[in-house]
């Protein structure tokens, strides 16, 4: 099976990832530009993904909402940057629960004996971002200190033993 | 929540010792002292990065008797756990997600061209 690189240099603003997937480009494509076909794959499958805006051009907007199981809603947006095209889509993104905070992503393809690389690179405002945003869930044993954390955040917003009261 | 909070929150969590400090308090309260001695850190180092996850919103601190406890905060950890976790979690989910569609999308490719086509093309 298909493992996803992930690259992030010490210092640099900068994530990279690549990912080989057993299918021709223009499928891939597709399945990363048609709005009813992201909201089948794009994100975790905990998350009900509805696809609120895709305007595929160049300055099109576009937004989506991740929708967890209690019913917490979490949004992101942005732009298309030049014409998106097989041979790549640059788009800005931006968390609203992080207003301000926007990372440039660019998508690119490559078929090769009938399989698509695709690739990615999101650079940030800044060093710190990167690594809060990457780092922090990537350092190994941090992500079960995050499920933990997630585990105590939802025990907590229920109402109960919140410290900070 | 308020750009400049995130700013500290981002800022906090981007420190590794401060990212071990929130885990060890998602087990309960804890001391300076009990914080400071996994890490070869003085006590003033460690206090040093609980006034920046307290000013980052992402822990409180009570006085008992003579030790001063650092608590978990939930409220402002909540958008940005969510945010920050599963970076590659999330991609790596996505991307599985994307393949199986994949395979479906091809099947449907394949079972339209093959009865008929006069092409004789199999996009498979």
């Amino acid at each position: 099976m298909s493992e996803l690189q992930v690259t992030a240099e010490p210092g640099v603003p900068q994530v990279l990832t690549s990912r080989d997937l057993d299918a021709p480009v223009a499928l891939v494509y597709r399945a990363f530009t048609e709005p009813e076909l992201i909201a089948q794959w794009l994100g975790p499958r905990k998350y009900t993904m509805t696809v609120d805006r895709y305007d595929l051009r160049d300055g099109g907007t576009w937004r989506y909402v991740h929708t967890d199981e209690a019913g917490n809603a979490y949004g992101f947006h942005g732009v298309f940057h030049g014409e998106p095209s097989p041979d790549g889509i640059v788009q800005t993104f931006e968390f609203e629960g992080a207003p301000g905070h926007v990372q440039l992503d660019t998508v690119t393809f490559e078929e090769h004996d009938g399989k698509t690389t695709v690739r990615t690179n999101s650079v940030f405002q800044s060093v710190q971002a990167r690594d809060a945003m990457v780092d922090a869930g990537m350092a190994s044993g941090m992500s079960e200190g995050f499920e933990r954390l997630d585990e105590l955040l939802d025990r907590q917003l229920k109402g109960r033993h919140v410290t900070d009261g | 929540m308020a750009m400049d909070q995130l700013d500290a929150v981002f800022g906090a969590l981007a420190d590794p010792t401060r990212r071990a400090i929130l885990t060890r308090l998602t087990q309960g309260e804890a001391s300076v002292a009990e914080l400071a001695a996994p890490f070869r850190v003085t006590q003033p180092a460690i206090s040093r990065h609980l006034k920046v996850l307290e000013r980052a919103g992402l822990i409180s601190r009570t006085r008992r008797a003579t030790a001063r406890l650092s608590h978990l905060r939930a409220e402002p950890l909540r958008q940005a756990t969510v945010y920050l976790a599963g970076y590659r979690e999330y991609w790596e989910q996505s991307y599985e997600r994307l393949e199986e569609l994949l395979a479906v999308l091809q099947e449907q490719e394949t079972d339209r061209s093959q009865p008929g086509d006069p092409t004789g093309r199999s996009t498979s």
